[in-house]
């Protein structure tokens, strides 16, 4: 059996398990960062496994709910803007903006296209010389070096009618400002896997270093966050806050660091607009100048593109949710009035958002 | 010569008659068609089931199968899982102005070779044609007709606490067939649509226990959207265990690839079969006796009367829901 | 968030690659990890292979957990 195999084997959590009852903390509280982490333990049913006294919640980990509306608003114009091929990764589609989605603007006729990759998003602009393929580059550390990889390439070719919107955002400052807020009590950071894989695990010792939070990079496998849960506990008990890395078959202290340099070279980080967090500095990726004639953003149908400000849905909390002030299945308009068919807000849209892990399999009743 | 359609091919003049009698009716043949008369004249006795559905599967052709086979299987096990006998379908084509014949050709052909294996008869039809842009390829309808077994009370509102859940074989096989063919996505692989008549292995299921509650083909919306649909139908609740729900290793990795769960992903050739508990052995055995139930197993039960809802029951050992869909699997990589 | 997946690198030219995971084929950039060779695993993402696989470091983990198994009986 392929070593990958081996640990998705039910057998392997026995002994990590009663490693995690036997260590006694008292009552914890865990925040997984990512989106996949908050599908995985709720799909897993590992909150089921887990001593009561541990208690998980999720965090602002899933790229497509922090896009700010704002920023949901504009994309959908640029959809519209004649001339325009919109490629986008299948998540974004059915955010609600304040006048509809992306998948209503299809719908209407603005031509978007769904792509698994942006080597898609680069084929459709060689097939299409006559209109501006614009990708709509959503992602955090992992998506960001493969934007970053197209945008070379078509430097490369001189693929002049390629461009990019980018709304990539950075992890490690959004935690930062999380922790700085003070609104939320966590012991200990479960933190993401495969941003890790590319960034590292060096960008996450501010937290043990400044905060004396606890933290382990998780794989996906149940085993792999149970084994990350247990470091996370033992550094707990022993009051020694590190980053422990659960998942080292995949992450380094140092990650990939040729990715690492490509996002240097083609991004500049700004300070970006967080649904529920409002401007956290440094934590927006957009096209260096380096690159300007595949930003989208200095393209000057898009840069005067008039957005009204709009406020979300008054009954939305998903700004709460993401800070992991409340869980989703505590949100009044949870499965009321907000579901999947009908969502509020995008942390119930987003296959990767809380409330939709909650929704699909968090919860004990049908509906 | 035109090797594709035409409009004129859908004007009702000489080269639509050409078109039907030579490309569709001929590979047809009964002497009902024969007779080409308005409307098909049948002789039925006893109670009747009847069905209709609309197939507009995109790529027409993919691993396994394609819309003729499709066209001919969906509605033969729409009728079979009723527990009537298919007999008679109908043959509706919509056909795209510049479809190529020879596509045209190998479609009817495989209607022609499921109809055979199913031992239906397609007994009358229609065939248009829309200009180019109106339709994709090609879109076909077929409603059928089946004879329902005497005394059989065999839906979806019948599964009852105890019950216990089979199924013939392994799940989202047809989905990530057609998926993996789909522009962008390029993925190749041993993947293959699982389509096929299921009305043979209805028959030995009926003929193993007459005491048959409920069966289901889980199409669209997958294994877990029969489930929950019965579930509400019956008022119940139903438990099946992740670890005897069979999938296959290909297809596992495409849907962790594209971030699809199986539960949720079309099959065109599985038979849910809801049966009371003193039956299921012997269920199991007989579709284990058919081509399309060799790995025919027991995945689940019905638990109690009251709330529907499905439960899974993990390979941890854990236990949670498996919901209702809404809308599509979108293939997504965050 | 980040869907990604490990597959097996089964040939390589250039920066292209073709992975299979269990029988499912597909090209893949070798873009952002252009020191993977035929028959490492890498992580796959997006149509990018982001990291290689440490062989050594999986079975490590594997051996870990089986001792916390042998340990917890």
């Amino acid at each position: 059996m392929s070593i990958i195999h081996e640990f998705e084997k039910a057998s392997l959590v026995q002994g990590v398990l009663k490693n995690i009852r036997s260590i006694d903390t008292g009552p914890v509280r865990l925040m997984e960062f990512c989106g996949s982490h908050t599908a995985a333990i709720l799909k897993s049913g590992l909150r089921q496994l887990l001593p009561s006294d541990v208690k998980l919640l999720s965090g602002p980990g899933c790229p497509v709910c922090v896009t700010h509306q704002d920023d949901i608003d504009r994309m959908i114009a640029l959809a519209a803007i004649p001339g325009v091929t919109l490629c986008t990764f299948g998540d974004m589609l059915k955010v609600p903006g304040s006048r509809g989605s992306l998948a209503e603007a299809s719908a209407d006729g603005a031509d978007i296209r769904t792509v698994y990759s942006t080597l898609d998003a680069l084929e459709i602009a060689r097939q299409n010389p006559d209109r501006r393929v614009v990708l709509l580059g959503v992602g955090f550390e992992t998506t960001a070096p493969t934007i970053a990889a197209s945008i070379v390439q078509a430097r490369d070719e001189g693929l002049a009618n390629y461009r990019v919107f980018s709304l990539a955002k950075v992890c490690p400052p959004v935690v930062r400002a999380l922790l700085a807020s003070g609104e939320v009590d966590i012991d200990g950071i479960i933190c993401p896997g495969h941003v890790s894989a590319v960034i590292g695990s060096k960008p996450f010792e501010f937290i043990p270093g400044e905060y004396a939070i606890a933290c382990a990079v998780a794989g996906f496998e149940p085993v792999d966050i149970l084994l990350a849960i247990e470091m996370i506990l033992v550094q707990i008990k022993n009051h020694k806050p590190a980053v422990d890395i659960a998942y080292s078959r995949f992450v380094t202290r140092e990650g990939n660091s040729h990715a690492r340099k490509l996002m240097a070279e083609v991004f500049e980080t700004v300070p970006a607009m967080w649904r529920g967090f409002g401007e956290v500095p440094a934590s927006g990726l957009v096209v260096a100048p380096g690159f300007a004639e595949f930003d989208a953003m200095q393209d000057p149908a898009v840069a005067g593109l008039a957005i009204e400000p709009c406020s979300p849905d008054p009954g939305c909390r998903c700004g709460d949710i993401l800070r992991g002030v409340m869980l989703p299945e505590d949100c009044p308009r949870f499965g009321k009035g907000c579901s999947p068919a009908c969502p509020l807000g995008p942390c119930m849209v987003s296959a990767e958002g809380a409330c939709a892990s909650y929704y699909m399999y968090g919860r004990q009743n049908g509906g | 010569m035109a090797d594709k359609i035409l409009m004129a091919h859908g004007s009702g003049g000489l080269m639509s008659h050409d078109l039907i009698t030579s490309r569709v009716a001929a590979k047809l043949q009964n002497e009902i068609l024969g007779t080409m008369d308005d409307a098909a004249v049948l002789n039925c006795e006893g109670r009747l089931a009847f069905t209709t559905d609309s197939y507009v599967v995109t790529p027409c052709f993919f691993p396994g199968g394609d819309i003729g086979k499709l066209a001919v299987c969906g509605t033969v096990n729409d009728l079979s899982v009723m527990g009537a006998s298919p007999r008679y379908l109908s043959l509706g084509l919509i056909l795209e102005e510049g479809l190529p014949l020879s596509e045209l050709d190998t479609i009817m052909d495989s209607i022609a070779a499921a109809a055979s294996e199913a031992g239906v008869q397609v007994v009358t039809g229609d065939t248009k044609v829309v200009a180019r842009g109106s339709a994709d390829k090609i879109f076909i309808n077929t409603s059928g007709i089946g004879l329902l077994r005497p005394g059989t009370r065999i839906s979806g509102s019948c599964a009852r606490p105890g019950d216990v859940i089979i199924i013939n074989g392994t799940i989202a096989d047809h989905g990530t067939a057609v998926l993996s063919q789909r522009e962008g996505l390029k993925f190749s692989g041993e993947l293959c649509s699982d389509c096929a008549p299921l009305n043979g292995l209805v028959e030995a299921v009926l003929d193993a226990c007459g005491d048959i509650h409920a069966m289901r083909d889980p199409t669209r919306g997958g294994l877990a959207t029969s489930l929950n649909e019965i579930a509400r139908q019956s008022s119940v609740g139903i438990v099946i265990n992740e670890e005897a729900v069979p999938v296959r290793q290909p297809v596992a990795s495409l849907c962790e690839l594209l971030g699809l769960d199986p539960l949720y992903v079309a099959n065109e050739g599985k038979l849910l079969v809801f049966v009371p508990a003193s039956g299921a052995e012997k269920v199991v055995g007989a579709m284990q006796n058919q081509k399309y139930g060799r790995q025919a197993r027991v995945i689940g039960k019905v638990t109690e009367a009251g709330p529907s809802r499905v439960m899974m029951r993990t390979r941890l050992g854990t236990t949670r829901i498996v919901n209702m869909i809404t809308g599509d699997l979108l293939p997504r990589i965050c | 968030m980040c869907l990604a997946v490990p597959a097996k690198i089964i040939s390589i030219s250039g920066l292209q690659a073709e992975i299979d995971i269990d029988g499912i084929r597909r090209k893949t950039s070798l873009y952002l990890t252009p020191e993977a060779r035929e028959g490492d695993y890498v992580l796959l993402h997006a149509g990018f292979a982001i990291k290689v696989l440490d062989k050594e470091e999986a079975a490590q983990t594997l051996d870990l957990l089986r001792q916390m198994n042998v340990n917890n009986p």
